[in-house]
């Protein structure tokens, strides 16, 4: 079990959260046309990535907001945790 | 019967609590600290099961976790366990135990025929097996595997035991209280890190326990008993006994199966079985010790062969001689502390060392007592069928290939010792990348991989006075970087018998024109030969190696054989063991129970049950309860002899006709408040929702992005920037974090906050003709009329003294209102509709009744919204905007989403009017066509119409919208039926929706 610091409440155990995949994964804008290939790749194409990766994860059983966690996802190290809107360095 | 073998006032176990038990039905006696397998050897009892392959007897081959043979099926308190390990099954009165692998007894097995016809099962053959005639499987291998294999037979009543999880942090935590566990936990302790120790056996002490040694003037035991003694006083110390640390997991964490009641008759009122603790360490030290490798000869599974380290433990810690002629084969000094205990206890040992001249002192020690030594000497094969009486012995050459003349020796046990291999599974299973070590041919610990270090004989170093210095530093050192102290603990003098070199040798060759078999695997009952088979059929890597011969693979994990198995790999491939390399150590260490596992997260248990603030009511009027995700929902009220039909029947037919009341506490609820509240629900609603008024409710669906229905419900606006948003049930959470998502990551410029708010109010739904007046009478100074509060309307009253919040929303389609009121008011709620309903000929009604109700209205629920769904599907198609984007609008382009003949929600109709149609039966245009019968379309869900007194389902058909007035067939191949039907429309009542306007 994981041990990711929720950058609001601190360490915590892994159940309290709940995974929300790729962290880089944009939304296209509102009322922006776009292409299939684009929305395709919105909604359904996703690296699966060996090595560092920026992921969501939400505290759901804690503070539940949305945090960006770099994890490594060969070996678990988790590198760096990020708020929301917290610039990813 | 006697314990013969049993010395006086030798050993740890109590002699004044004499505890009696049955052994394959015979009774015996052992003392209380005796385990089974010490108590069946003070019995003299060597056979106790027969190997897993060939039905071999077997015996005890060593004294703890890593026996590889003793397994027996265990009964207490009327239950019974497989798979239970003698040497580590504690004895209690009355304990009752049984060998496995045997039938129809172990002194008569007939599948030790196997042994004689070997040729049938050699190396990978559950893999050649698997090539022979298929038809053979079923009817032949199968079932006779079946009853020749397996560690004994699992309990198939419920388990009564309780198990607990417990999660614990701490500083250090140390597995093993050998010396080196000892010392480190001190030193941490000192400093006021904590701490927690486990000990997998009932002592504590480890190596300690059984070698002569000295500490701080005091013997290895007793140094260890002072030592346990002041940790247990320390607050910052848990010491545990019978706790197994069997998993390294990631970021530290470890879990520990604790045997809280496996060594008593019967586990204590209010107490676990066994305690599974999941721990978060700092730092981890692991000090688990090293197990003794065998050498491998000719017979060496016959019972009386075991372990050097096991016959020396078995006399010091119980008292107990494995035999009375002992024969002692050792490549180094370990064998001769065996034969010196033997010695000392009045039994004349005979050593045969591999070594040509060892020197030490202890062999020194040794020839002085008089010991019988014979160097160069091995043994080639033992004698005896279920108990060794004899070994075959003989000279061997310098360079080991070359055996003298044989000769055959007297003797009743044969205790080998081919030196020791660490126990590194743990550092291993933490990612600690393992190095091959020449000096002593085994694995250790490489570089830390998670915060964890490896001391003591785990580590390889097997000198006393280095394990207790570098064990005092680590625990100091560790624990200085987490409390800051730095209390420095004097290390005690050490002595010890300095001991030579081990022999790099580890199997007997063959003589010749002999065909011995030579066991690597015990458990497994792999030999030489089939490691010899599977590299002549081409394997090569060790992990498949492993596979195809099962070597390692048993309960044990190989404790016993992995490395005699890598140095045969790597003796017939010519290369060097580390090139070979070791197979992955993974979790647990040693078989944990699934009842540990598990907890308490059975039956009722295994999810939270969630209860609304009138369960008490309808427990009270006889409410029948279904579970509807962790809620338990009233599904109808029984009267009399009613069965669920009848009673729902009742129930939907009085909403139709008078008025019905449910309680709809479960639907999700949701909170949102803010300038930007309009906004966020005109983004994730497919209607449009900026123009809603105050005290106006409207039905809005919401998508995921790829288009998919994700949910549906009302959401009202209470005042300018307040909004009161329903979710169904079963989707509550999702929804919440669905909604945090958007407003926290994709578009944080929205100022609004959303929270659950579903326990704060209690729901009641009024629905049904009469269903105004007794609002009316609920309500009498507000104007409830179809003007004052039209459909889709919302005021607020007051109920009694209660603030109210009344919805004119309805699911059941008739004229209907929801009352909610604060959960602490919920059943007063009720109660008060109850009591002005009575006039009215209120009833109560549960799910099915609603259920029935919104199926032949055609609306949807959680069966047509079932994640395969878009709204065209659900014919939700008039609410989704052509003006606006919101979730999941672009995915709707999809040619798929948007083919002609797209499914639709349809109702359907059995031709005889009879037969209900079981749901999920598929819509099929040909009853009789070949397999695979092209499927339409699915039954989404069933009720019986109340409206119109005959069955009617509603079903999700290819090309729906065009298929109505078509006949098909709903097949249900489940239970086989073939029902003729009828497509019509999804709305089967009131198609103009007239009645929830009346
Ligand atoms: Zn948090």
């Amino acid at each position: 079990m994981l041990y990711i610091k929720c950058p609001h409440c601190g360490m915590r155990p892994q159940i309290e959260f709940s995974y929300g995949g790729d962290a880089s994964v944009k939304r296209p804008e509102l009322n922006k046309e776009i292409s299939d290939k684009e929305w395709d790749d919105f909604v359904y194409n996703r690296k699966s990535l060996r090595g560092k990766h920026l992921e969501l994860w939400q505290h759901i059983s804690g503070c539940r907001q949305w945090i960006k966690v770099e994890r490594d996802t060969a070996t678990h190290e988790i590198f760096k945790t990020f708020k929301a809107d917290e610039e990813v360095v | 019967m006697s314990q013969d073998f049993r010395l006086e006032s030798v050993g740890l176990v109590n002699r004044d609590k004499k505890l009696s038990f049955k052994f394959n039905g015979k009774k015996y006696f052992g003392y209380e600290g005796d385990t089974l397998a010490s108590a069946l050897l003070a019995n003299g009892v060597h056979l106790v099961g027969r190997s897993f392959k060939y039905h071999r007897p077997r015996g005890f081959f060593g004294a703890g976790v890593d026996e590889p043979y003793a397994i027996v099926q265990l009964y207490r308190n009327n239950e019974t366990e497989p798979n239970i390990k003698a040497t580590e099954q504690e004895l209690f009165e009355g304990l009752e135990a049984k060998s496995v692998n045997c039938w129809p007894s172990v002194n008569f097995d007939i599948g030790a025929i196997n042994n004689f016809l070997k040729i049938f099962l050699p190396a990978g053959f559950y893999y050649k097996t698997f090539m022979w005639p298929k038809s053979f499987w079923y009817r032949i291998y199968e079932p006779f595997i079946r009853k020749a294999a397996g560690l004994g037979v699992a309990s198939t009543k419920h388990d009564k035991e309780r198990y607990e999880h417990k999660y614990e942090y701490c500083d250090l935590l140390i597995a093993g209280s050998g010396p080196s566990g000892l010392s480190s936990a001190y030193a941490a302790a000192k400093n006021g890190a904590k701490v927690i120790l486990a000990e997998d056996k009932p002592r504590f002490g480890g190596s300690l326990l059984t070698d002569d040694v000295n500490i701080g003037n005091q013997s290895g035991k007793d140094w260890a008993e002072g030592i346990v003694a002041e940790l247990k006083t320390m607050p910052n110390v848990v010491v545990k006994n019978r706790s197994q640390i069997f998993g390294y997991y990631d970021h530290n964490m470890l879990v520990m199966s604790e045997k809280v009641s496996d060594h008593l008759p019967k586990t204590k009122k209010y107490h676990p079985n066994k305690r599974l603790w999941y721990i978060r360490a700092k730092e981890v030290l692991i000090s688990s010790g090293s197990i003794e490798r065998p050498i491998v000869f000719g017979n060496n599974d016959t019972p009386g062969v075991m372990l050097s380290s096991a016959a020396k433990e078995y006399l010091k810690v119980y008292g107990v001689l494995v035999g009375k002629n002992p024969l002692i084969f050792t490549n180094n000094d370990s064998g001769y502390e065996t034969a010196i205990e033997f010695q000392k206890h009045g039994v004349q040992p005979t050593v045969l060392d591999s070594r040509k001249n060892p020197e030490s002192e202890i062999i020194d020690e040794a020839k002085s007592l008089g010991i019988n030594i014979k160097n160069s000497y091995v043994v080639v094969a033992a004698q005896g069928y279920k108990k060794v009486k004899s070994a075959d012995v003989a000279s061997i050459s310098d360079d080991k290939k070359q055996l003298g003349k044989i000769e055959n020796i007297k003797c009743d046990c044969i205790c080998v010792s081919g030196f020791w291999t660490p126990s590194i599974h743990l550092a291993s299973q933490s990612g600690n990348k393992t190095k091959f070590k020449e000096e002593i041919d085994a694995f250790v610990p490489g570089i830390s991989k998670q915060q964890e270090t490896t001391l003591g004989a785990a580590n390889g170093v097997f000198s006393l006075e280095e394990t207790l210095q570098t064990s005092f530093a680590k625990g100091g050192e560790l624990s200085k970087k987490i409390t800051d102290n730095d209390n420095k603990v004097s290390i005690p003098n050490v002595v010890e018998k300095k001991s030579s070199k081990h022999d790099k040798f580890w199997c007997v060759p063959l003589p010749a024109g002999k065909n011995y078999k030579r066991f690597l695997d015990f458990q497994n009952d792999v030999a030489v030969s089939d490691i010899e088979i599977a590299l002549r059929e081409g394997y090569r890597s060790i992990e498949h190696v492993k596979r195809y011969t099962t070597l390692g693979m048993a309960t044990d994990q190989g404790k016993t054989s992995n490395l005699n198995g890598l140095q045969l790999v790597s003796e017939i491939e010519n290369k060097v063991v580390p090139a070979v390399g070791h197979t992955t150590f993974r979790p647990p260490y040693t078989p944990i129970s699934i009842g540990a596992i598990v907890g308490r997260e059975v039956g009722k248990h295994s999810k939270p049950t969630r209860k609304s603030p009138m369960h008490a009511w309808h427990e009270k009027n006889n409410a029948v309860f279904v579970d509807a995700g962790v809620w338990l929902r009233p599904r109808y009220y029984k009267r009399g002899n009613e069965n669920l039909f009848e009673g729902s029947k009742r129930e939907a037919k009085n909403v139709r006709t008078n008025v019905g009341v449910c309680d709809v506490t479960t639907l999700g609820k949701i909170d949102i408040k803010g300038p930007d509240a309009a906004e966020l629900l005109n983004r994730v609603y497919t209607n449009a929702w900026l123009k809603l008024p105050v005290g106006k409710a409207r039905y809005g669906v919401m998508l995921r992005e790829d288009g998919i229905v994700m949910d549906d419900g009302t959401t009202t606006r209470i005042s300018e920037n307040h909004y009161h948003m329903t979710t169904t049930t079963a989707q509550a959470a999702n929804v919440l974090s669905h909604l945090e998502y958007y407003l926290q990551l994709v578009w944080p410029e929205l100022n609004v906050n959303v929270v659950s708010a579903t326990e704060q109010w209690a729901g009641a739904a009024i629905a049904g003709p009469k269903s105004r007046v007794v609002l009316q009478k609920l309500f009498p100074n507000l104007d409830v009329s179809n003007e004052g509060l039209p459909f889709m309307g919302y005021m607020e009253g007051d109920l009694f003294g209660v603030k109210a919040r009344i919805f004119r929303i309805s699911f059941s389609g008739e004229l209907a209102y929801e009352v909610n009121v604060e959960s602490d008011y919920g059943n007063f709620m009720w109660e008060k509709i109850m009591e002005v309903g009575e006039e009215y000929e209120i009833q109560p009604y549960g799910t099915e009744a609603l259920s029935t109700l919104r199926i032949e209205m055609g609306h949807v629920a959680g069966s047509e919204l079932d994640g395969r769904t878009i709204p065209y599907d659900n014919s939700l198609e008039g609410l989704v905007s052509k003006k606006k984007d919101f979730i999941g609008k672009r995915s709707l382009q999809r040619s798929a989403f948007t083919a002609k003949d797209r499914q639709k929600i349809v109702g359907v109709v059995p031709l005889d009017k009879k037969t209900s149609i079981p749901e999920g039966s598929h819509l099929v245009k040909d009853d009789k066509a070949p397999l695979p019968n092209p499927k339409l379309g699915h039954i989404s869900a069933s009720c019986w119409s109340v409206e119109y007194d005959n069955p009617f389902s509603l079903a999700i058909l290819k090309d729906g919208k065009n298929m109505i007035g078509e006949k098909l067939f709903a097949m249900s191949p489940l239970k086989n039926k073939v029902i003729p039907v009828e497509i019509v429309s999804s709305h089967y009542v009131d198609p103009k929706g007239e009645r929830v306007r009346s």
